[in-house]
């Protein structure tokens, strides 16, 4: 299955038969997938037009202007905000990365009693939907005072049973030899798998970050609970925040909504043969 | 061996990196004497003047500061609740009047000290409505601000429709045909422009609820406040007054520009029911005049909502931060941080005598506030958001699925009946 | 720390080592990576599940101690209309997300499989989306559904000639309208998982299946969508418990009037926020958490089962 997950390019295998069912197919397509952008190319176009232009649905603004960005950020809450995601979503991947991929490979790689278990252990747990735990999170975080931080925010995912799970697979798929000619070597278990079976399962690692990001850049729910700081506040929550309290401005809440977008489509840009397999890899191995 | 300092570094650096990075944003002030926290809602120009205030006190108490923390408003109830839980109350915070008989059974809030803030005092200055914070001779709170509300309208507007700017609509009959006569349709029949803001989530169930009822001659609930009183001839008139600026009136609709306030700023709306609270905001708009008339008579009754939050105590402050909190209380009720709060919020000051000031009373913009006042009630709010859902509800199910209004107003008076009496038992 | 003396080569640990043997020194290495993840899981997985358990049979509410009152939560919210009306949304969801979602992205990814021109940038433009953040996108539908004039569906609508539509303040088509910004979110994701399970199935079978002289209809009702059957029953148990727990997008497109309006939008997610986050009754959002497991384990298990035997 490993061979299937590539991406690119289109097989040729299965080209349409007749040139005007190519032709009408591969519209349709096209078309379909213009209308898949109209929400983003709408939400740009806004973001750059005054307050007196909006109601004008015109695609391309009339006087593109950047004024909207600059209140914004001028703000001061949207950079904050932005920070906040930023690192919030950076140390839970990194966290991922780490603590996911060290359970994933004992469990692939090491022989002792108990390890079906654990494993079956840590796999139940994504039969609880985490609405479930919010309540006993927040309890927790109030008696603890996690609320209104960043571990609040974050401790729910810094290690995650889907992680543990994806990378199993590919831990598994790591010959033995590789890691008993490190041991030969003299190379102590914690070194074999950092230096020698972590950098062959790159493609999953880099899969799991991107999921790890993409999901808490995203998250809503749990953020919008544990913070009640402005200023602790992920880029969604602010956002929101951010709407409901100004009578609705839109070409404001598009440009909030742009900055959200932003960051995620920019690694897109530079990272899409790797995001396309990660997504083709998770589904596939997930 | 080899991994120890790698997975110590990694694990350092991540520790490291949080803490610093929460210092660093955090913004703990080590060197102040007494801190104590200011907690309200979300609400622009509030945070704005509070920050004002907060300056003034603190340059005059310099052994004090004053952290202000605010939240939405539909989490600001949850977020005291669950501070006094974790026991992390700030030790001032603002609260609904409605809401003073939830805090004081949860233990939120202590009465005012009797010598720092005596009773007669409290009732000889400040607007009567502050009775609604007394509970067995003890005062357990005072506001700076007090609100009412009034019609907000499009003086452009008006003057485009060939109607005189100067001359508002004093009656509901008036206020229809004003109206009806900024009303525009596109060929499909939508509305391009509404000649009134029309949105039951933000004041209008206030109108309908506290204002229009009486004004028909019903009563909105009980003297005891125990009672919803409005599924009367009266409350259907009312309701039926308020359904049929859309059904039959065609003067606006629920849902025009997403929000009623944001049609008005837009310039799409020709009037608007809002409070006190929305004049800084209003404010700010650039494209046209505006002015304010007290709203308009029923059959020539005048009726208004007045309402206020309050700032008290917590339940737990005691000794210095106790004594911090007293004066800041006293501060945020003193003329000075009403007049801040007038200007930037545009809220009534809640002392008689800040108020009722010449400038004010004949104020174009205050002014139909100020007078509004006399004739204002102040109704029982135990569960403002459920109260508030029970009137959306209302107003959709006749909009929305064409209820008969008799039917609808007697689920909705049930509905907040039950409202009522959980508040009661707790 | 007790790593240290265990890789230390001195000292009563380091000696202790020296004389395990192989197979038990593994056996400390493993436990030694899996110390902190299991207190992890334990603390914050294992135990808030327990608890919620534990909370949806008291009376919770922040204010007061917890009682223990049974299965109280539980009779008043099957007696509550209103959590009859959230249980049918949540299921309408569901009902109609799902199903259209995986034909709809079956439908393009098995045409944008042959597509060789622009291959890659047409796939971007059905992937993009899924890279969006719910809750800002949210807002942006929210506006594409305003009524005229400033609605941008509306006004399309409207060059047609088709009258406006009420969208969101409609009891009858804001449902289905949230329902459609979280099929466009996920999309794209659904599109890229069908792609893959279509690289995956060898060439060879199409190869035979033209010998014997099958149409593109037979080919795709006989091989392709047969074989595709596990990211199928993949896809349509993911997509299902989205559905199941969506709130993002309710939560920001109705904030007027929150599930509104007259509830007709509401889940089962944003039921159990209210309670817990907006009249703070712990306890018996406790006790709705744990009806949403229910219901999200049952379906998960009746998929699973259903689409096995097929």
């Amino acid at each position: 299955m490993n061979g299937t997950a590539q991406a690119a390019p289109p097989s040729p295998r299965r080209p349409f038969a007749a040139r005007p069912g190519r032709i009408v197919a591969w519209t349709i397509l096209f078309l379909g997938g213009v209308v898949m952008m109209t929400p983003l190319l709408f939400m740009f176009s806004t973001s750059l037009k005054t307050a007196s232009d909006v109601y004008d649905l015109r695609l391309i603004p009339q006087t593109p202007t950047l004024a909207n960005y600059i209140q914004v950020l001028a703000d001061g809450r949207f950079a904050r905000w932005f920070f906040n995601s930023i690192f919030v979503a950076t140390v839970v991947t990194l966290s991922c990365l780490f603590f996911d991929s060290l359970v994933a490979y004992t469990l692939a790689k090491f022989q002792f009693r108990g390890r079906q278990v654990v494993f079956i252990a840590i796999l139940s747990t994504l039969m609880i939907p985490t609405e479930m735990l919010v309540i006993p999170w927040y309890l927790m975080s109030s008696q603890f005072g996690w609320l209104d931080t960043y571990w609040g925010i974050m401790f729910p995912g810094l290690i995650t049973a889907f992680g543990v799970f994806l990378l199993k697979q590919f831990f598994e798929t790591v010959p033995n030899d590789f890691l008993e000619a490190a041991r030969i070597d003299g190379l102590n278990e914690f070194t074999i798998w950092w230096k020698v079976a972590l950098p062959l399962v790159t493609p999953a690692l880099s899969a799991l970050a991107i999921f790890t990001f993409l999901g808490n850049w995203t998250a809503f729910f749990w953020p919008l609970i544990v913070t009640t700081d402005q200023t602790l506040y992920t880029l969604p929550v602010g956002l929101s925040s951010f709407a409901v309290e100004q009578s609705i401005q839109w070409e404001m809440i598009m440009t909030g909504a742009a900055l959200a977008t932003v960051p995620t489509l920019l690694i897109f840009l530079f990272f899409q043969r790797y995001i396309v397999r990660g997504v083709m890899l998770a589904g596939v191995k997930g | 061996m080899t991994f120890l300092p790698s997975f110590r570094n990694l694990v350092r650096a991540l520790a490291v990196s949080a803490t610093a990075a929460g210092a660093l944003l955090g913004g703990h002030n080590p060197a102040a004497a007494v801190e104590i926290q200011y907690w309200q809602y979300v609400f622009d120009t509030r945070v704005q003047a509070m920050t004002e205030v907060i300056k003034t006190f603190e340059a005059e108490n310099p052994g004090i500061t004053v952290k202000q923390v605010t939240f939405p408003y539909a989490d600001y109830q949850t977020r005291l609740i669950a501070a006094r839980a974790a026991g992390r109350s700030p030790e001032v915070m603002q609260l609904f009047y409605g809401w003073l008989d939830t805090f004081i059974s949860g233990r939120l809030v202590q009465p005012l000290s009797p010598t720092a803030f005596k009773a007669e005092e409290i009732e000889k200055e400040f607007f009567p409505i502050v009775s609604a914070m007394k509970r067995d001779g003890k005062y357990f709170g005072l506001p700076t601000a007090v609100r009412s509300m009034a019609l907000f309208y499009n003086k452009d507007m008006f003057a485009k429709a060939g109607l005189d700017p100067e001359k508002p609509p004093r009656t509901i009959e008036e206020l229809v045909a004003a109206g009806k006569a900024m009303t525009k349709l596109d060929n499909a029949g939508n509305f391009t422009q509404v000649g009134m803001a029309l949105d039951i989530a933000r004041q209008d169930h206030n109108w309908w609820r506290e204002i229009l009822v009486r004004q028909y001659g019903g009563e909105s609930y009980s003297p005891d406040g125990a009672k919803v009183a409005y599924n009367t001839e009266a409350g259907r008139k009312a309701l039926q007054f308020y359904v049929d600026l859309q059904k039959v009136h065609k003067i606006g609709r629920e849902g025009f520009m997403d929000e009623g306030q944001a049609a008005f700023r837009a310039g799409l709306a020709g009037m608007v029911v809002d409070g006190t609270f929305r004049i800084a905001s209003y404010k700010t708009i650039k494209n046209f005049t505006w002015g304010v008339v007290e709203l308009p008579t029923v059959n020539g009754n005048k009726a208004n909502f007045g309402s206020y939050f309050a700032n008290a105590i917590s339940a737990g402050a005691t000794g210095e931060k106790l004594a911090a909190a007293e004066k800041f209380l006293a501060f945020v009720s003193s003329p000075k941080a009403m007049n801040i709060w007038l200007e930037k919020v545009g809220e009534l000051p809640a002392r008689r005598a800040v108020a009722l000031t010449d400038a004010n009373v004949n104020d174009p913009v205050y002014g139909p506030f100020i007078r509004a006042l006399d004739y204002s009630s102040t109704p029982p709010m135990t569960d403002e958001l459920a109260q508030r859902q029970v009137s959306i509800d209302l107003i959709n199910t006749v909009l929305l699925k064409d209820t008969p209004i008799a039917d609808a107003l007697k689920v909705a008076a049930e509905r907040e009946q039950a409202v009522l009496d959980k508040a009661k038992a707790k | 720390m007790a790593h240290t003396n265990i890789t230390g080569s001195s000292g009563v640990f380091g000696r202790l080592w020296g004389r395990l043997s192989l197979s038990s020194r593994q056996v400390v290495w493993a436990w030694t990576f899996l110390a902190l993840p299991l207190v992890f899981f334990a603390v914050v997985r294992f135990y808030p599940t327990i608890d919620a358990f534990f909370l949806s049979i008291t009376d919770w509410d922040l204010l007061n101690p917890a009682k223990f009152i049974g299965l109280e939560n539980y009779h008043r919210l099957f007696a509550d209309p209103v959590f009859w009306q959230v249980f049918r949304n949540t299921f309408a969801y569901l009902i109609l997300g799902t199903p259209i979602s995986i034909v709809l992205s079956f439908a393009i990814a098995y045409y944008l499989d042959r597509v060789v021109f622009l291959h890659g940038f047409i796939r971007a433009l059905y992937f993009l989306p899924y890279l969006t953040t719910a809750a800002a996108m949210a807002w942006v539908w929210r506006w594409f559904y305003q009524p005229p004039p400033i609605g941008v569906i509306n006004s399309t609508l409207s060059i047609f000639g088709i009258p406006a539509q009420p969208f969101l303040r409609s009891i009858e088509q804001a449902l289905p309208a949230i329902m459609t910004t979280s099929i466009w979110a996920h999309l794209g994701f659904q599109i890229i998982i069908f792609l893959a399970g279509l690289r995956a199935i060898p060439t060879s079978y199409y190869e035979a299946a033209r010998v014997d002289g099958l149409g593109e209809g037979a080919i795709l009702t006989r091989i392709t969508i047969p074989l595709l059957k596990p990211t199928t029953v993949f896809l349509v148990v993911f997509s299902s418990i989205g559905f199941l727990r969506i709130f993002d997008q309710v939560y920001n497109m109705t904030s007027n009037d929150p599930g509104g309006p007259l509830n007709s939008t509401k889940p089962l997610v944003l039921m159990i926020y209210q309670t817990a986050f907006g009249s703070y009754q712990m306890g018996y959002a406790a006790a709705q958490t744990v009806v949403l497991f229910v219901i999200l384990f049952t379906i998960s298990m009746a998929q699973l089962w259903i689409l096995r035997n097929r």
